[in-house]
């Protein structure tokens, strides 16, 4: 255990001259369970300084929301502290938060007060019946003695920090009238109401796009300079430690693996954890390319015009309105390419995917798929030819847990598409599932199980193998690896490309994150408000963008490399 | 396990087994019917009300066996015989004590002023009894030929009323079992026509939405906005007098399940609904899976476990209208033995007041079946979704 003693944070630290606001000590909780205790956190200790910026980064498990939570005591009823120190230093002393009963008057008034919290999803910890004003002033009534009046004016006052345009109007608007970056900076602004000491931020930007979360980035980093926070920041995203952090903490089944200023962590780590998790993400992020397929001949499929509106229409069968999901977006995709399509949320990628396989049917424009049977117009076949192409492209989604049927083994899902073609006995079906399951990297004793038994990158590859049962030419992944974890979404991208040199296979890759698409294809088409706005190489594309919405894209991600911060100095686009 | 996860030290997150034998390949190949009886026996008032009702229905099914006497044995000497009490031991002549279990038999007085017979329990006259002694012949489920009860007098001529007798002095206890026989199963007939009705309905506005789905669900409404009790009032009057009154019963189910088949079927169209778009939904249908395969395959067994919930928690209304009903004397009839009919016979306060058990042992039935009913089917809606996080 040499790598934890030297993790100690006196060891690593002893040039800091500030005294800590927070101190963690051994803290270790537990969650009984019905069959077992779960040993969630396990000895964790660090400090939290006024100023800067502690990060708590681990894969989904690690026990880092539950740390977090731990500090301010808002853990289930399961849940049990079952060891350790957490002390809030200030002005009138120590205060030893883990003696406090979870909902004593005293910690009541640290939440919000000394320490504020932000959430992942604003749109759930914002009420949806009350107005951001209210909700903000309540919380001022709540913390700090002001008149009502007093705290309406320090709302406005607050939004205007957190820099929404027109504070006193946007006070008397509801949740669901603000967008999601909006939302994430009326949440600060509540977060930020009581002046507090410390700013805890779980996974603050995880559901917004990169530009909003650089955005959001920004305003954190100028409001925590300005009052002298200390901030707890939860993520999984390495880039954007690299981006905010002043110090690390990284954590692994409950426990903390390594800690230290974030230069030594990115430069010179020393746990084999760290190392793995780095080496995933930075690979993603410095591809070597493979090489190009060679664009001759007839390309696979080719979309033209494809627009697809949704609206409502009157009685009488006219739109009173139209909104484009997808406008005029056209497409080639040759044999044996990856082709990226990606975009913010919204941008109709989705969508445009969907129609691809006509689960959307398309307002406008034509699709041509160039099959074994020559050229065909998919937007024309009936259902035999339909069901014949849809078996030639496939789709992979990108939820593995709601996209395989938890009623049915894993056998029963991967043979599904053999069974409805028919004409393979039993034993020739447990034959191919066999063989599908060894190519993506699953044991047969898979077979019997059903997939609650597998983790999120397993079941991934059940989906891939059901995509894969009958002899598919193309492969849509629709966000096939947004939901997993660093190191998995590596090894599934891996598992892919080696598919496609096994199977002469070509695949449409529709994601939102860059450094994915630049690791996996050779083309990308970006894609803003329905349209695509830039077509050409992935390398190209990633580096040198030609037009200002993929110039202020690219230069929002964040690097992983805490010596070349690039998020804060990045182009802005103003559409 | 993943590859890159392969770090030395540790394998996991760290986890202490509470109780040993519960591993996680056992659970890996379990299906869904497996996770569901878990989860439903960890719930214990649920399980405790599911062997309940099972009781009722084991009761139901061997009523004849059960029953001390015939339903309809009318005995004039005992009119209105108060319940009585199971002894154990009787002192003979020389003063010793032995086992032998007996009721004590009744007199008879006469209250001169009323001139009313009442009955009290006579001390001094003991009626033996026993288990599985012979007494009034019946046909168990109208096939085989018995006379042995249960529980019984010794000598067939003697009174045991564990629970009283009524007007005519027929044995409460017997009515009573009889009539769990009638109650309970109208509730499963019913159920089972309103569920045909409900789950198909249900499931084609569900799946198909639009125009279907509009007509289907003003239907429901149109339906759920009947006043109930006019309409029973009415169809019932329409049943001819000259049916026989198992016809009449069979009608009775009928009525009752045509008006209760709209909380079905809202619940199955929901459940449709929000599975149509689930991706394994979309995955089946870009495997090449037709609607009906769609619908069969892969969203009703998503359902089952839901309808076999709903089920459960609507039979106690149907039980409770049949009560409602039969109260009311539109429902079932004499000789037709219901929990219903027996409480028709306590509907007036002179009964209540000389003889309450009339009113307390069928009463107590139904509101005992009740809550068992709601209990279990609470539990199983609980555990219906074991894959719900």
């Amino acid at each position: 255990m040499t790598q934890l003693e030297m993790a100690q944070p006196e060891m690593t630290q002893p040039d800091r001259a500030q005294e800590p606001v927070l101190t963690v000590r051994n803290l270790s909780l537990d969650f009984h369970l019905r069959t077992h205790i779960l040993h969630a956190v396990r000895e964790v200790s660090f400090d939290l300084y006024p100023g800067k910026t502690l990060c708590l980064v681990g894969e989904s498990g690690s026990g880092k929301s539950v740390t977090a939570r731990a500090l301010l005591r808002l853990i289930d009823a399961q849940a049990k502290v079952s060891g350790g120190e957490i002390t809030l230093h200030g002005p009138k002393g120590p205060l030893h938060l883990h003696a406090l009963a979870s909902n004593s008057r005293e910690i009541r008034a640290v939440r919000g007060g000394r320490i504020g919290l932000i959430f992942q999803e604003p749109m759930s910890s914002l009420s949806p019946v009350r107005t951001i004003g209210t909700q903000i002033v309540e919380a001022l009534l709540l913390h700090r003695k002001m008149t009502k009046a007093e705290a309406k004016a320090e709302t406005v006052n607050l939004l205007r920090q957190v820099e929404i345009a027109q504070p006193e109007h946007m006070a008397d608007r509801y949740t669901f009238e603000f967008s999601g970056g909006m939302r994430q900076r009326a949440m600060i602004a509540m977060a930020l109401a009581c002046d507090p000491d410390i700013l805890i931020a779980d996974e603050p930007t995880t559901a917004l796009d990169v530009t909003t979360q650089a955005e959001i980035m920004d305003l954190i980093a100028r409001l925590q300079a300005e009052r002298g926070m200390a901030m707890l920041m939860i993520t999984h995203d390495l880039g954007l430690v690299a981006e905010v952090a002043d110090h690390v903490a990284v954590m692994r089944w409950g426990k903390i693996v390594e800690q230290g200023p974030v230069d030594d962590i990115f430069h010179s780590a020393q746990h084999p954890y760290t190392k793995a998790l780095l080496a995933a993400t930075v690979r993603l992020d410095t591809a070597v390319k493979r090489i190009a397929p060679n664009r001759a001949g007839q390309p696979l499929l080719q979309a033209r015009g494809l627009t697809k509106g949704f609206g409502a229409t009157n009685w009488r069968g006219k739109k009173t309105y139209e909104i484009k999901a997808v406008d005029d977006v056209s497409l080639d995709l040759w044999p044996g390419e990856n082709l990226g399509i990606v975009g913010e949320s919204g941008s109709g990628k989705t969508t445009l995917g969907r129609m691809l396989l006509r689960i959307v049917e398309p307002s406008e424009g034509s699709i041509l798929w160039h099959g074994d049977e020559g050229a065909e117009e998919v937007t024309q076949m009936q259902r035999p030819d339909l069901a014949r192409y849809r078996s030639a492209v496939r789709l992979v989604f990108q939820d593995p847990f709601a996209s395989l049927n938890p009623r049915m083994t894993v056998k029963q899902v991967i043979a599904d598409p053999l069974v409805v073609a028919g004409g393979m006995s039993d034993a020739a079906l447990d034959t191919r599932v066999a063989e599908l399951l060894e190519l993506v990297g699953l044991e047969q004793s898979a077979m019997e199980r059903y997939p609650h038994a597998f983790s999120g990158g397993q079941r991934q590859r059940i989906s891939i193998a059901r995509a894969l049962a009958l002899n598919p030419r193309v492969i849509i992944a629709d966000e096939a690896t947004s939901a997993l974890d660093v190191s998995i979404r590596a090894q599934v991208l891996d598992l892919l490309l080696d598919l496609q040199k096994r199977l002469d296979l070509s695949f449409i890759f529709i994601a939102h994150d860059i450094s994915v698409v630049r690791y996996f294809c050779d083309r990308v088409a970006v894609m803003h408000q329905g349209r695509i706005v830039e077509t050409g190489p992935a390398e190209q594309v990633c580096t040198a963008p030609a037009e200002p919405y993929t110039q202020s894209l690219i230069s929002a991600v964040p690097n992983p490399d805490p010596r070349d911060r690039r998020m804060l100095h990045r182009t802005r686009f103003n559409a | 396990m993943e590859k890159a996860s392969q770090i030395p030290e540790e394998t996991g997150p760290a986890i202490s087994p509470l109780r040993p034998g519960e591993d996680a390949s056992k659970i890996a190949v379990s299906g869904q019917w497996t996770l569901i009886r878990q989860k439903f026996l960890a719930n214990k008032v649920a399980v405790f009300a599911g062997i309940i009702v099972i009781l009722f229905y084991l009761v139901g099914l061997f009523a004849e066996f059960l029953a001390p006497t015939s339903p309809t044995l009318a005995q004039p000497r005992f009119t209105y015989a108060p319940p009585q009490s199971i002894d154990f031991f009787v002192t003979d002549e020389s003063g010793e004590r032995h086992w032998q279990p007996h009721v004590k038999g009744y007199t008879m007085t006469v209250n001169q002023e009323s001139l009313r017979r009442s009955f009290v329990i006579d001390e001094t006259a003991v009626i033996p009894i026993g288990f599985f002694v012979e007494g009034t012949p019946y046909r168990l489920w109208g096939l085989f030929e018995m006379n042995t009860h249960l529980i019984g007098p010794l000598d067939a001529s003697k009174p045991m009323n564990l629970l009283g007798t009524d007007s005519l002095g027929r044995d409460l206890m017997s009515r009573l079992i009889y009539g769990t026989r009638v109650s309970m199963s109208i509730g499963l007939i019913g159920v089972i026509s309103s569920l045909f009705i409900g789950v198909v309905l249900g499931a084609l506005s569900g799946y198909y939405g639009g125009w279907t789905d509009i007509v289907i669900q003003r239907l429901i409404e149109v339906t759920s906005a009947m006043p109930t009790i006019p309409l029973w009032l009415g169809l019932a009057a329409a049943v001819p007098i000259t049916w026989s009154p198992l016809t009449v019963y069979f009608m009775v189910t009928l009525i009752v399940s045509l008006l209760a088949w709209t909380s079905l079927a809202r619940e199955v169209r929901g459940r449709f609904l929000a599975l149509r778009d689930e991706d394994f939904v979309t995955a089946a249908r870009l495997d090449g899976s037709g609607q009906a395969r769609v619908i069969f395959r892969h969203i009703l067994p998503s359902l089952t476990s839901h309808i076999l919930a709903v089920v459960t928690l609507a039979i106690p209304t149907m039980i409770v209208a049949e009560t409602a009903l039969s109260f009311l004397g539109i429902g079932l009839k004499s000789p037709v033995v219901s929990w219903g009919v027996l409480l028709q016979d306590a509907q007036n306060i002179r009964t209540v007041a000389t003889a309450p058990w009339l009113l307390v042992w069928p009463a107590g039935a139904v509101v005992l079946t009740v809550l068992s009913f709601n209990f279990l089917g609470d539990g199983m809606r609980d555990a219906a979704d074991p894959y719900a996080t």
